[in-house]
């Protein structure tokens, strides 16, 4: 996706997010024992005071209850919803997703809160929002993002019973886990490990990432007054000029600033990892990480020695080692 | 030659709406409640709004802001970039247009779903679709992706040059828990916390611990600016902006100036605290209490060496010896600062530091508050403002 596809592709599913995914969903039945004692009987959940009357009636709860995670059964669609779903706002947006590639879903984790005891004879009444929907997310899986539904059960008394969140992965699934897939077929069926985020390559800054690709670490410099710079820059603030070359770094140096990155951990990096800022011989600076050593052994102004090298499928980058 | 803009103009709203970790609602209802409580405040008319000013991260326009306000016309739009940094560019905004005529009333507003909606601990990704991708370039594939991040990497070279522990991070830490434990608004209200919780909690990177960051939350926040004239005709007693500056320095980076002669200190803070008092004549000594920018805990020694309460290097012992404190010489985060009330990039800071001078602190100090020093996020652009009472 270009920039300015992806940008109209996220004004489009961001005018979903606060928007109701439709009237709200009167359940198709009140409350009542049958039910209760077909779910107890499939969850092996034999609390009495879920179907023995006289045993709850006797108890703290005054009478039989419903299993409170029960809370969602009383207003599902049922099974007409395999055959011919209604199209509500929620399948609409995933079918936007799926339009844009991202025809992956996974559900990740719902929570639910519940605020009172439902008991035969309620009604249920759910009424659901696109709550949200997170930037885009690189995952294991594939990019991504995340949508958040809440809904919010009601009685007929139009009192709140219940709360629950939903969030559902709406992915592009990796490139090349489906090509593996379908190269190895029947082969172990392991998704390929995540790697780094990937340096974006653009016109001051493609050629340095090539030269590292080459296994050179490049610094830029000035033609007209020689002074070295890094990051690159298109100017020299100095001199003015646009003319400029590069020389290749000895890659010797010594830590000006480092630190160990704790939290959060991202998918594709190593940790314990370190992050230092190196003062290059030649006078620049860059921000490279630490290797061949501890945390506790790094201090400012060790000596280090750089190399570049593959630190996953798909990067390369230089990495300091203690000289 | 400083700015003429000394007591040009005036704040006489302040407004903000409940801070949480889950508003339960969209950015713009934030965002016009906060201006709406704001010109309330003041005694104003949405009507009476000419102007509005807010961040360049901030997700509503000014007129959905002015149209769910019920603001008639507006003369001046004006945006500040650089995420927190951009806090006292808004006051700086509004008093030049103030100063100048080009409008009459202004309100400065920045609201988020800081926590439910995008939070910026995640982090910088590789999707990103803006101009600053090349800049991220250089640090995403090292993993140096979160603010903490790149805050810790300055913190870790001004702590080796200057001898300051964390024993100083966590003064900084626990003054402003002390002040939030009594701000029925502060999201750590009645939550003190001890030296223990505060050594043991989570690492985030070396030498940044949880307690060291700020929060994330949802919220709103506003304040309105006029002429002093107007101020004086309105219902609270206006608090007059004496000076503002913001600022860039010489090969800033945003987040990321790694490549500085000196990187352990933040020259584009001196810059502005030296405008800033050029433009009122006034200096350290005359600063009653203050609201210091503490999305980290080290950024807050920075800025007091920036400002002048001590030398550079100094801060540690500065904030040691209780003067952050409530009997201390500078009063500082007294609604607990973004560590503990609320992170709405500042701005909470700028009506506290109005409530400062109008004396209506929660936590307002013992003493008489003549002037307020209230600050922007450092490691970006930044600025600062100094607001004292009306003659
Ligand atoms: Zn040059």
């Amino acid at each position: 996706m270009t920039p300015e596809e992806t940008r109209d592709f996220e004004a489009k599913i961001r005018a979903y997010v606060g928007r109701e995914v439709g009237a709200p969903t009167r359940g198709k039945d009140d409350v009542n024992p049958a039910m209760i004692r077909h779910w107890t009987e499939v969850t092996g959940d034999e609390s009495p005071v879920y179907c023995d009357q006289a045993f709850a009636a006797k108890s703290s709860k005054g009478g039989i209850i419903a299993p409170p995670t029960m809370l969602q059964i009383w207003s599902m669609e049922g099974y007409a919803m395999c055959q011919r779903p209604e199209m509500d706002l929620q399948r609409e947006l995933h079918k936007i997703f799926d339009a844009h590639g991202f025809v992956g879903v996974l559900g990740t984790n719902t929570s639910t809160d519940f605020y009172r005891d439902l008991r035969p004879g309620d009604q249920v009444t759910a009424h659901t929002v696109i709550d949200n929907i997170s930037e885009r997310k690189t995952t294991a899986r594939g990019v991504g993002y995340f949508i958040e539904t809440v809904t919010k059960f009601t009685d007929q008394h139009g009192a709140d019973v219940g709360r629950q969140v939903f969030r559902v992965l709406k992915f592009m699934p990796n490139a090349e886990t489906a090509e593996a897939k379908a190269s190895t077929a029947g082969a172990a069926d392991k998704p390929a490990p995540p790697t780094r985020i990937q340096a974006p390559r653009g016109h001051d800054n493609a050629w340095w990432w090539e030269a590292i690709d080459q296994g050179k670490l490049m610094i830029q410099r000035c033609k007209g007054c020689g002074t070295l710079r890094h990051p690159p820059r298109p100017m020299c603030g100095d001199c003015n000029s646009t003319e400029w070359d590069a020389i290749e770094s000895s890659l010797e140096g010594e830590v000006y600033s480092f630190t160990e990155l704790h939290y959060p951990k991202f998918p594709g990096y190593p940790y314990p990892l370190l992050c230092a800022v190196v003062q290059l011989r030649e006078g620049t600076r860059l921000i490279a990480n630490l290797a061949g050593c501890e945390p506790e052994q790094v201090f400012i102004g060790m000596k280090v020695r750089g190399k570049v090298e593959r630190v996953d499928d798909k990067t390369v980058l230089p990495n300091f080692y203690p000289a | 030659m400083a700015a003429r803009i000394s007591d040009k103009a005036a704040i006489v709203g302040i407004g903000a709406t409940e801070f949480s970790k889950d508003s339960g609602r969209s950015e713009l209802a934030l965002a016009a409640e906060a201006v709406k409580k704001a010109l309330d405040d003041a005694g104003l008319k949405p009507a009476d709004v000419d102007g509005m000013v807010t961040f360049t991260i901030d997700q509503n326009e000014e007129v959905d802001v002015a149209r769910a306000v019920g603001c008639g016309d507006l003369k001046l739009y004006s945006r500040v970039p650089y995420g927190g940094g951009a806090a006292t560019g808004t006051l700086l905004q509004a008093a030049m247009a103030v100063a100048t005529g080009v409008a009459e009333t202004v309100v400065c507003y920045r609201a988020l779903n800081g926590r439910s909606g995008q939070r910026y601990s995640s982090g910088v990704s590789g999707n990103l679709i803006t101009g600053s991708a090349i800049h991220y370039s250089w640090y995403m594939p090292f993993g140096l992706l979160t603010p903490a991040s790149w805050v810790a990497m300055f913190t870790q070279r001004y702590m080796h040059l200057t001898g300051c522990s964390r024993d100083a991070l966590f003064e900084v830490a626990q003054a402003t828990r002390a002040y939030a434990v009594n701000n029925p608004a502060a999201f750590f209200y009645q939550r003190p916390f001890t030296r223990e919780e505060y050594d043991t909690a989570k690492k985030i990177c070396e030498p940044l611990r949880l307690y060291d960051c700020c929060q994330e939350s949802d919220g709103g926040c506003a304040v309105v600016v006029t002429t002093p004239e107007r101020a004086k005709h309105l219902k609270q007693p206006g608090v007059l902006i004496r000076g503002v500056a913001q600022c860039a320095a010489r090969g800033q980076e945003e987040m990321t100036s790694f490549y500085r002669e000196e990187i352990a200190r933040i020259p584009e803070m001196d810059l502005a605290a030296d405008e800033a008092y050029a433009q009122c004549g006034l200096s350290a000594k005359d600063i009653d209490a203050a609201v210091i920018y503490d999305a980290f805990t080290p950024i807050v020694l920075w800025q007091l060496e920036s400002w002048g309460f001590c030398k550079y290097g100094e801060a540690a012992d500065f904030v040691k010896d209780g003067n952050l404190r409530p009997g201390g010489r500078l009063p500082t985060n007294t609604h607990g600062g973004q560590l503990s009330e609320a992170y709405i990039h500042g701005v909470n800071g700028i009506v506290e530091a109005v409530r400062l001078v109008r004396g209506t602190s929660v936590n307002q100090p013992n003493k008489p508050v003549a002037h307020a020093l209230v600050t922007s996020g450092v490691g970006v652009p930044t600025g600062g403002a100094i607001l004292g009472r009306m003659g």
